[in-house]
């Protein structure tokens, strides 16, 4: 490190620190009274809804004055955080919106041409970042061509480059498989020093852990309410925050295999391809059985639920329905069918819930399926409230589904495939980033679901959902193609 | 998908010239071009750009690929005017029901089409020669267009190739909701209408995110930026542009000594 260029922060005080966005009733985050000082290491914690993400955007001095109404301060060595940014770094999410340029080593140097590094010096720090973080290629390699985990990589080292005093990272690996994940929070380990002062948002907390000293958890009607070293916070809180879906580490999960055997074939894939996404497959789905399909990133694992979904037009071989499951489509393969008969059928959920989102309401979202086949009003109110009930969503009947939390939206996308009744359930990834709460619900509903008699495919990287539930596995291979070239691996994971 | 990236070959003697040098000599030479009506000095206008083509390291082959848009276009304004031209003068050459077709008719379509070609292909040629990370730059440092305006713009085209997939996943996952059009094509407009409306909404959301992450990296700090990459504007730069000029006079200075010329004005 350059030595004096380092924005040392000595410490971050918040007293009585709330913020509420504009237009909105409730308060994201209140009441929190916090002092971090000079390289402490901090895991934030707090169930879904709890405003951490809205804690770190302050922190980061991301929330504009004029966007909300705040009670209490935040400081970061005593002035506003909006004041001191060039001593913040923070990394988010979602790695596809936070790299800005083409070329990986433009999008490091981005930020210092932001804050006015000279050029001759631009260079030189760009290399040190993208050593610290351990990034494979070089400097021209284009962004598009990463993988999620080097894309969140990248932006860790366009954060670092700036040498904040105080790194805020945002639940950084949530949209990454685990490679991903692993790679970076070894980037971070390795690129910590005394000087840098850490606050980690994060569920998974047991990969979280060698990474900090300090635990804070947040409750979510305001305050905090556990602080302290990670055993001495979960000796005493760990039960409750489980319960409340934070991943509390030493805690097992119920199994929920299958306890009779399978029925008939629903759907067969007969030398199912398409170049170059997935290689030529053979694979049998039944009924009331949970079915996980596993493999690599580019093996071809989301191509493979859209094509037994019905969504997608086969390259090569055939998608059969059994005649039971195809009704009086019984002469034409799934993705053939119509929409409306197609959804009673086979029903899929995507990874990303918002996609699937159609309507205004979350009540509408889950009455469209069954309008849309036909049904009568009263049976699809009833259908309705039933899946609002069991899915804990019926205070938010009339909630936008934009609005809702990753947890909330993930609950409806399944919900609304539920609602037309379908033999078979595809998911892709249906417990990515998921809290622990939402996770044992999704096991228990998949598997009600194969007790009942249904299909259910999971595409997953999930090795403890795969454990829970999956009766059978399958693990496909990345394709070889034609030309000899490895498989392109590039966007986010699957 | 329309192809966006640039093809040059590295180290073609006018591919590697400064982006706003390449923009200025395409928009000058362009623009001479639009002052006539005549087939000639577009003719004449194709034919330079043609040979310039080999120093922009571009193949012709490429080219025609990426000029695909402009065949049909070409193509439509023939088959326009031979239907609906009100001014049918000339030798007659085909007459079928409706269909007359004149010396006069197939002249004034040569005409368009040529022009068509000699102000488009410019334009497509500085595109598929110029990486846009450079363009950016250049504007900045050479043209001194605002950096939160070029940056952004910059930031903004590398997320379109992500709605090409966008697309695609919306309309899968409507469809897995029951929803489809069928034959209907009162259903189909509205369906595309809702997707796009998704899609639209699903842009803004990222929009929005890739700009706060902007401005956490310090975009809207308010310091002057530096340039982690010089573009240079040289005399070799400046030559182009004033070659560009010269060659659009020179086809224009040809077509009225032919006496061809047909201003476009008056």
């Amino acid at each position: 490190m350059g030595g004096e260029e380092v924005a040392v922060v000595s410490g971050v005080t918040l007293r009585g620190f709330g913020w509420r966005h504009a237009g909105r009733k409730r308060w994201a985050v209140r009441g929190v009274d916090l002092r971090i000082e000079h390289g402490e290491r901090v895991l934030l914690l707090g169930p879904s809804g709890a405003g951490k993400s809205t804690l770190l955007a302050a922190l980061a001095g991301l929330l504009p004055e004029d966007s909300g109404e705040q009670s209490g301060t935040v400081e970061i060595d005593g002035l506003d955080p909006r004041k001191a940014r060039e001593r913040v770094g923070i990394v988010f999410q979602d790695p596809e919106s936070q790299l800005v340029m083409a070329r990986c080593g433009d999008d490091v140097a981005f930020g210092l041409e932001n804050r006015g590094v000279p050029t001759d010096e631009i260079w030189p720090r760009v290399d040190e970042a993208l050593r610290r973080v351990g990034f494979p290629y070089r400097r021209d390699r284009l962004t598009a061509q990463l993988s999620g985990g080097e894309q969140q990589r990248l932006a860790l080292a366009g954060a670092l480059a700036l040498r904040p005093g105080l790194l805020l990272l945002d639940e950084p690996t949530a949209n990454l498989d685990p490679a991903g994940a692993t790679l970076v929070r070894s980037a971070v380990a390795g690129a910590l020093d005394a000087d840098t002062t850490l606050i980690l948002v994060e569920h998974r907390v047991a990969e979280a852990l060698p990474l900090v000293d300090r635990v804070v958890v947040l409750e979510p009607g305001g305050g905090v309410r556990a602080d302290g070293t990670p055993e001495a916070v979960f000796d005493v809180h760990g039960d409750a925050l489980a319960a409340e879906g934070v991943w509390v580490p030493g805690r097992t999960v119920p199994s929920r295999r299958a306890t009779v055997a399978p029925g008939e074939a629903l759907l067969t894939a007969d030398r199912l391809g398409l170049p170059p996404r997935l290689a030529e497959t053979d694979l049998t789905v039944r009924a009331g059985e949970a079915l996980a399909v596993l493999g690599p990133n580019g093996a071809g694992k989301s191509t493979l639920a859209l094509l037994l979904g019905g969504l997608l037009r086969p390259g090569s071989g055939a998608v059969t329905a059994s005649a039971e499951l195809a009704g009086r489509d019984a002469r034409t393969p799934p993705y053939r069918w119509r929409a409306p008969a197609l959804a009673t059928r086979i029903g899929s959920v995507f990874q990303d819930p918002e996609h699937q989102f159609v309507t205004g309401t979350v009540f509408d979202e889950l009455a469209l399926g069954p309008r849309r086949t036909g049904r009568p009003e009263a049976e699809v109110r009833t259908t309705v409230d039933e899946l609002l009930d069991r899915l804990r969503l019926t205070a938010l009947a009339a909630a936008n589904p934009y609005t809702l939390s990753g947890g909330e939206a993930r609950r409806l996308s399944v919900a609304t495939a539920l609602a037309t009744a379908p033999r078979l359930l595809i998911c892709d990834e249906p417990t990515f980033g998921q809290d622990r709460r939402t996770w044992l619900e999704l096991v228990d509903l998949l598997a009600d679901l194969r007790d009942a008699g249904h299909g259910v495919v999971t595409v997953t990287h999930d090795a403890e959902f795969v454990a829970a539930l999956a009766d059978r596995q399958v693990t496909l291979t990345r394709p070889v193609p034609a030309d000899g070239r490895p498989a392109a691996s590039t966007g986010g994971p699957s | 998908m329309i192809d966006l990236e640039p093809v040059a070959v590295p180290g073609a003697p006018l591919a590697r010239r400064n982006p706003v040098a390449k923009l200025a000599a395409a928009l000058l030479f362009s623009f001479v071009l639009v002052a006539t009506l005549d087939p000639i000095a577009p003719a004449i206008a194709i034919a330079v750009e043609l040979v310039a083509l080999p120093l922009f390291g571009v193949r012709y082959r490429v080219l025609a690929r990426r000029a695909w848009p402009l065949l049909v276009s070409a193509a439509g304004i023939v088959v326009t005017l031979v239907l609906f031209a009100a001014e049918r003068s000339g030798r007659l050459l085909f007459e079928a029901g409706p269909v007359v077709v004149t010396s006069g008719v197939l002249l004034t379509a040569l005409g368009l089409v040529l022009r068509m070609f000699a102000v488009a292909l410019p334009g497509v040629i500085v595109f598929a020669t110029t990486d846009p990370t450079d363009l950016a730059d250049a504007l900045i440092q050479n043209a001194k267009a605002p950096a939160r305006f070029a940056v952004g713009a910059l930031a903004a085209f590398r997320l379109v190739p992500l709605l090409g997939h966008e697309w695609q996943a919306i309309s899968m996952a409507r469809r897995a909701r029951g929803v489809d059009a069928g034959r209907n094509p009162v259903a189909k407009l509205r369906l595309f209408v809702s997707t796009a409306f998704a899609l639209l909404v699903g842009a803004i959301r990222r929009g929005t995110r890739l700009a706060v992450a902007m401005d956490a990296r310090g975009f809207d700090a308010g310091i002057p930026r530096t340039v982690a990459r010089r573009q240079r504007f040289t005399a070799a730069d400046a030559w182009l542009v004033i070659g560009a000029v010269a060659l659009a006079a020179a086809a224009l200075s040809t077509s009225i000594v032919l006496g061809t010329f047909r201003p476009l004005i008056g």
